[in-house]
């Protein structure tokens, strides 16, 4: 598979604030990719540079081989000779235009015969679920179904590239699921590929080939399929981003890897690497609570009933995390805890960052 | 939209030049022109020169007088304003909704022609009412004098109160009775929750609509040309027509002129300021946004007198000067009685049909409001574009020279048009309709501006962008997107400006020659020359365009809104 984009060396900056800074990334022909970070990370301003709506301060931008952006003043192909279909955060359908006219728009100006643009308008329209609704204005459609209307009208010009900007945000969450999966479909259907910017996990790692994680600095922290983003973190910020991150301190004292502030040693594969003091991270669902046998000593600080669910704030040696069980499974285990009782914690998996990486992670 | 985008180049460019012509050739040449000639004198700087004229005692009397009436004027618009936008917003006077189009009825009416109504019924000795006073009940002196300072002041209060009435009617309108209601609850009486709660919360609209008052009664020209030349009262903007009309230009006058011209824009500029910060200080709280029920005072036994007391300032101010300028339009000799064997369509015809010198008004009226209409809407659309979508450095200065003729009032702009466009500078356009053309444009820019602007910030960037990436090139997406969405404010624009520009007296009078009179010099001249029928039936006609005009664009921006 060849490189769709490929961006070289881009910076850029408003005002004195850096939003970019030598940003390197290459997106694969036919592949749904995922520009994943926090709010104000930048990945919108990329975006923006691959649609030719901003111009970097340095470095250079390709579309399917072609320089489209050259900040050494080399020439710029502008936005609307780029052939890309662009969804946007706020659905930008025209409130003047009827679903035809909006979807059909870019026929329009490709001065495609009348018959072609009828036919392959409303055919668009129907894949997107929009049929009959062609005479509609954008007032009286539902904010899924404005969407749907920009998603066609990104689709209808048979642009081999779409960039999607939070195009679901602004849904409720039912909706939000719904759609996703029709934009997977869509993709893998029209064989395109996709460039999806958004700060929702679950959205990136649900529809994903590749996901690349970017920090507010503007850095790509790691570029992986979804899986490895998840369960491989490359760092501190990945996992911290990924989703509920609990994390236990481990120090080394006399050749001797001690969990917290107490005495008790890790059971379990020591750290390795230069650190002098670890974190060894995990997810809730890591954590294997019991009542006796192998393990760290921890006590219940805290049980909440949640019905389905048992919920666990348990201390060991002055580091706090959060687990669950399921109800069913506490009772038939007998993992129905007190406060104040003590239990013994093992975990399934347990990925070591470096201390010093972790709390610059955590204070941000 | 950055202009650095090489694909877009050409055409941001274009918009970019020509917005920065437009506003640099239209509005900033002649303004700085009149500091330039106020200011600079025999090769240098020269204030002394500029003490001198304001010592002149004409000068300095029609600055004191310019004060006066503006002083006397905005105290009166405040309290009949705050009065009526009072008695129509919280209380249960009848047919309240009647009543508060009737109190706007004003803004759409000249004042220069309710002044020629006034001075027909209440000059001291040919007045319909002073002489029925005199003749018929026997008194020896006139009732009223309108030929005098408070004379002046009661006509401009009729046609400016409406700003400070619809502010305050806006404030109370949009102030959240709870905070009413928690003082009373709190055991506070009526008279304590107004002055305690509501006037503080409503003082800022109050200020702001006296500020706006005082800003256009000092620059006002038509009350105090109608009736205070008789006896030698002028102000600012009659001074300055006086001057320049009397010596054609001389030099002594123009300079004279650009000075007094001068200490008005700085005093309009300084109301503007305050305006602007009391504005922004009082924004806060009040202004909810929607509209509440208030609770009503009932006016118990003073409902039916206070109900007869506004049908009664209604017919006095409105209908009565109304019916007076037909009446008189209608007469064959001005001075007859009001019979029937009196009253004819005769002069209506003759001005419409035959009378050059009105024929040729109404035409040069109607094709300079369309003209500048026209333009003024397309140059906005263009400046606006600019200003709020293009990212650009520098363009705060448009934004303020597009807004500058707002603190600039008409006569200003009249005596800037004739320094940069008499020939001085390579082209001369004194005596043709065009140097109108063009400082009607300067004048009515603003209008336009905030039309469009404000329909532009509706259009989000990403729709535009949308049709770029959709294959539209820059032009295309002007055409098929932004055009569209803004038309309604284009409309507005359009309107804004079509329908004062028909009335307009203030730079046209400074302004015309003998073919290119408008409907506002021709009335005032053919005034001033004695043909007072005339005048009167050309007025009506004025009047009948105006609300025809206004009834117009009500249906259709009702359409609009729909």
């Amino acid at each position: 598979m060849d490189d769709i984009i490929k961006i070289e060396n881009v910076s850029k900056a408003y005002d004195k604030h850096q939003v970019l800074n030598n940003l390197d990334l290459s997106i694969k022909r036919g592949e749904c990719f995922t520009l994943l970070g926090p709010s104000g990370c930048g990945k919108t301003v990329l975006l923006r540079l691959i649609a030719g709506f901003e111009v970097p301060e340095t470095g250079k931008v390709y579309i399917d081989n072609t320089l489209v952006t050259d900040a050494d003043g080399g020439d710029m192909v502008s936005a609307d000779r780029r052939g890309l279909g662009i969804v946007f955060q706020d659905y930008a359908v025209w409130p003047h235009m009827t679903v035809f006219e909006n979807v059909s728009y870019p026929l329009k100006i490709a001065k495609k015969p009348k018959e072609e643009l009828t036919a392959t308008t409303m055919r668009m329209i129907e894949m997107v679920g929009l049929k009959d609704l062609d005479k509609r204005l954008p007032s009286e459609l539902s904010g899924g179904q404005q969407q749907r209307v920009a998603l066609a009208r990104a689709l209808v010009a048979n642009s081999s590239l779409m960039l999607l900007d939070e195009p679901l945000s602004n849904l409720d969450a039912n909706l939000r699921e719904e759609m996703r999966f029709e934009i997977k479909e869509l993709q893998r259907e029209l064989n395109v590929t996709v460039l999806y910017v958004t700060h929702d996990q679950e959205i990136a790692l649900a529809i994903a080939d590749r996901v690349a994680v970017m920090d507010e600095k503007g850095n790509i922290r790691q570029i992986g399929t979804p899986y490895e983003i998840f369960e491989r973190p490359s760092d501190p910020f990945v996992f911290n981003f990924m989703g509920i991150a609990n994390y236990l301190s481990v120090r080394e004292e006399g050749g001797k890897y001690l969990v917290a502030n107490g005495n008790q040693v890790i059971p379990w594969k020591n750290p390795e690497g230069t650190a002098t003091s670890w974190v060894g991270g995990f997810r809730p669902s890591d954590v294997e609570v019991t009542r006796d046998g192998e393990g760290l000593t921890g006590v219940i600080k805290r049980a909440s009933f949640l019905g389905a669910t048992m919920h666990y704030l348990i201390d060991i040696d002055g580091d706090e995390f959060n687990t669950s069980i399921e109800t069913h499974e506490a009772v038939e285990k007998n993992l129905i805890f007190e406060e104040g009782e003590t239990c013994k914690i093992s975990f399934k998996d347990l990925l070591w960052f470096d201390a010093e990486d972790l709390k610059e992670v955590t204070k941000q | 939209m950055s202009i650095k985008q090489k694909g877009s180049f050409g055409v941001a460019q274009i918009i970019l030049f020509l917005s920065v012509a437009v506003l640099v050739v239209v509005v900033a040449v002649p303004v700085l022109l009149i500091f330039f000639n106020a200011f600079w004198a025999d090769g240098q700087f020269n204030i002394e020169d500029v003490l001198m004229v304001l010592k002149q005692p004409d000068t300095y009397q029609a600055l004191i007088n310019s004060l006066i009436i503006a002083i006397g004027t905005t105290v009166g618009s405040t309290i009949v304003g705050t009065f009526f936008a009072w008695l129509v917003t919280r209380t249960d006077l009848p047919y309240k909704t009647f009543m508060k189009s009737m109190f706007l009825v004003p803004f759409m009416l000249p004042s220069f022609i309710g002044a020629l109504a006034w001075k027909m019924l209440l000059s001291p000795n040919a007045g319909f009412i002073n002489r029925y006073w005199m003749d018929t009940l026997g008194f020896s002196s006139p009732l009223f004098d309108i030929y005098s300072y408070l004379g002046i002041m009661i006509v401009e209060v009729m046609y400016l109160f409406p700003f400070v009435f619809i502010q305050v009617c806006g404030a109370l309108e949009r102030m959240d009775p709870t905070l009413e209601e928690s003082a009373r609850i709190s055991g506070a009486g009526l008279l304590t929750i107004t002055r305690k709660i509501t006037i503080p919360l409503v003082l800022p609209s109050i200020i702001s609509g006296a500020l706006l008052v005082m800003l256009y009664s000092m620059a006002h020209f038509g009350t105090v040309a109608v009736l205070g030349i008789e006896n030698g009262i002028f102000n600012i903007p009659t001074l300055i027509y006086q001057k320049i009309h009397q010596s054609a230009g001389s030099f002594e006058s123009i300079r004279t002129g650009t000075v007094l011209s001068t200490v008005l824009v700085a005093t309009a500029a300084l109301i503007i300021w305050l305006q602007g910060k009391i504005l922004s200080k009082g924004h806060y709280q009040i202004i909810g946004g929607k509209s509440f029920r208030p609770m009503e005072l009932k006016l118990r036994g003073l409902r039916t007198p206070l109900f007869l007391f506004c049908l009664a300032y209604i017919g006095f101010t409105i209908v009565l000067p109304t019916i007076v300028i037909f009446l008189v339009g209608g007469l064959k000799t001005y001075g007859l009685a009001f019979t029937w064997e009196n009253l004819s369509l005769d002069n209506y015809k003759f001005i419409l049909f035959d009378y050059k010198v009105t024929k040729d008004a109404i035409f040069n009226s109607l094709s300079l409001g369309l003209g500048s209409a026209f333009i003024t809407m397309f140059a906005g659309v263009m400046i606006s574009y600019v200003i709020v979508k293009m990212r650009v450095k520098g363009k705060g200065i448009l934004e303020f020279l597009g807004m500058l003729p707002f603190s600039v009032p008409g006569s200003v702009i009249a005596l800037g048009v004739i320094l940069a466009w008499s020939g001085k500078y390579g082209v001369n356009l004194y005596n043709t309709v065009w140097i109108i053309l063009v400082a009607y444009i300067a004048r009515y820019m603003a209008f336009s501006l905030r039309a469009n602007s404000a329909a532009l910030e509706q259009v989000h960037d990403s729709l535009i962008e949308a049709s770029r990436s959709c294959g539209a090139t820059m032009w295309q997406s002007l055409k098929d997107i932004v055009i569209p969405l803004v038309k309604p404010g284009m409309l507005a624009a359009f309107f804004l400006i079509f329908l004062p520009s028909l009335r307009e007296l203030t730079v046209s009078i400074m302004l015309y020659s003998p073919t290119t009179r408008t409907i506002g010099v021709a009335i005032y001249t053919l005034n001033e020359d004695g043909e007072t029928v005339v005048s009167a039936a050309l007025a009506g006609i004025a009047l009948i365009l105006i609300i025809l005009g206004q009834t117009i664009i009500n249906r259709f921006t009702k359409k609009e809104g729909a």
